[in-house]
């Protein structure tokens, strides 16, 4: 079963929606967790370090963040290489263009291969800047995410870096949650519109969300 | 009406093409596009030119054969297959550019003409049932209940002409074999090759070169019998609900 995911056009693309919505849900976490910077150092520090104690003590120190640190990893490399593949297919479908050319599809679709390469870039940087710290401006504190957070945000480019990838990231999943849907085979007539709507909310509150603390440190309401 | 053509003209799959310009005159808004397109051949053969090569049949929209890129649209600017198209869609004095589809799998034969056969291997993979054939069987010995005979319907209009393809950015074939597949695959009929039908006929489709979705859409756009989007994904549900069961 496992080969015949993998070597049809249909199989792959499943493996991307799956992969797709895995870090989708992970994205949703995500959020809500930055969110709380807007409570003080002392709550986001403290919610930083539960990260790490999360199922103590069934889990040792920091395994279940390790977990659900190689499931994206996972999710990562799998979305990627699925879309990387499927990619080349439709490139190679579709050898010669026509002479009358036509705007097609929404941006939001259109930008799905050029979004995820920006996506997937920036999640190498954002793993160096705020968790590993080497290419952190200022000095990384290993357990102060707050102060972390205020200095990357405090140069103009980690603001425009960050802004540019979070605005990509509304887009992808703009079309994205929907054509998982449609690929899962989940989407129907009757539930259409609420999957479309569904997948504006998402993406509309995702990037807001995330937008909200460079907002927030560049006004001076997160200090 | 006067009219500019620009026509894809490519003597044989192999010599590289391009677009010529034609001038047509004395053109009836009545006339249907492949009429239009007699016009223009009936002046080439008197000049003693080689005739525009260009795919028709029936030129009833039935058949699937006409198969124009007409400005940029698989079928012209109207929702109907290009034989079905008027002239007085467009208007006097128009510059109309004309090409064939374009897709890997469906390579240029001449001008307008292109090889439509690996949609043939994709229906050969599945696109039947195994029932005995010979005389009518009586028509309420298998029971269909309504609304899975409509669906079945809706998608049995498919065609064959291609311009999902021409249309899909990747020249994908989802929205063809997907009108194969759930026609079929709804009716009990087509029961008992439910799970190998899917699965042989995208594994077909992924052989010729076709592409694959990426829900951009316009193929339902063009498709000029309605056949909906929505189609690929019960597709994708019946491959799914296939690989599921069937042990490969
Ligand atoms: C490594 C970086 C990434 C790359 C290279 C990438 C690339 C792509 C590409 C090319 C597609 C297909 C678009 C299409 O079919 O038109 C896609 C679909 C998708 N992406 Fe990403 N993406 C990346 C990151 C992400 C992230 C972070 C998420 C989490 C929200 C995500 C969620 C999705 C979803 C849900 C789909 C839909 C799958 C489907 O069409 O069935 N992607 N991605
Ligand atoms: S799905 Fe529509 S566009 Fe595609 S081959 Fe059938 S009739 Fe033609
Ligand atoms: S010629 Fe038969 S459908 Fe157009």
């Amino acid at each position: 079963m496992a080969r015949t995911m993998w070597d049809s056009s249909v199989g792959k693309k499943t493996v991307m929606a799956v992969s797709g919505v895995i870090m989708l849900l992970y994205l949703v976490a995500h959020v809500i967790g930055n969110l709380k910077i807007f409570f003080g150092p002392e709550e986001f520090n403290h919610y930083g370090h539960w990260l790490r104690t999360v199922g103590e003590p069934f889990m040792h120190y920091e395994w279940t963040l390790w977990l659900v640190r190689i499931v994206l990893l996972v999710a990562v490399v799998a979305h990627a290489v699925s879309a990387y593949q499927l990619s080349r297919r439709d490139i190679k479908a579709r050898p010669s263009k026509y002479v009358h050319k036509k705007p097609r599809a929404s941006y939001a679709t259109r930008t799905m291969r050029w979004g995820g390469i920006i996506l997937g870039l920036f999640i190498v940087w954002h793993v160096l800047d705020l968790t590993t710290g080497h290419v952190h401006p200022g000095g990384f504190q290993e357990g102060h995410p707050y102060e972390n957070v205020v200095d990357t945000f405090s140069t103009w480019y980690g603001n425009v870096i960050y802004i540019v990838a979070m605005l990509a990231v509304g887009l992808h999943v703009r079309h994205g949650f929907w054509s998982a849907a449609q690929t899962l085979g989940v989407g129907s007539r009757t539930r259409d519109r609420a999957l479309k709507t569904i997948a504006n909310v998402l993406a509309l509150l995702l990037t807001a969300g995330f937008i909200a603390v460079p907002v927030g440190v560049m006004t001076g309401v997160v200090s | 009406m006067k009219l500019t053509l620009r026509v894809w003209r490519q003597k044989n799959a192999d010599a590289d093409g391009t677009m010529s310009t034609y001038e047509v005159d004395g053109i009836s808004p009545d006339m249907s596009f492949l009429e239009m397109l007699d016009t223009l051949n009936e002046e080439l053969i008197l000049k003693g030119e080689d005739p525009v090569a260009f795919d028709h049949d029936c030129r009833e929209g039935i058949c699937g054969a006409c198969s124009l890129v007409i400005n940029g649209d698989a079928h012209g600017p109207e929702r109907t297959t290009t034989c079905q198209l008027h002239m007085r869609s467009f208007r006097d004095g128009d510059t109309i550019d004309i090409e064939p589809w374009r897709a890997a799998a469906f390579p240029v034969i001449k001008d307008l003409v292109v090889d439509r056969s690996a949609f043939d291997r994709i229906i050969q993979a599945g696109g039947y049932i195994t029932a005995p054939t010979g005389s009518a069987p009586e028509a309420h010995a298998t029971p269909v209940p309504k609304p899975d005979a409509d669906l079945a319907f809706e998608h049995a209009e498919c065609i064959g002409c291609g311009a999902c393809v021409a249309a899909c950015p990747n020249g994908a074939a989802m929205l063809f074999t997907s009108a194969k597949v759930n026609h079929l695959n709804v009716l009990p009929q087509g029961a008992p090759e439910r799970e190998t039908r899917v699965l042989d006929m995208v594994a077909q489709m992924d052989e010729e070169g076709f592409g694959g979705c990426t829900l951009a859409g316009e193929c339902a756009t063009a498709c000029p019998k309605g056949i909906p989007l929505m189609s690929i994904t019960s597709m994708n549900k019946e491959w799914l609900r296939a690989t599921r069961k069937v042990k490969r």
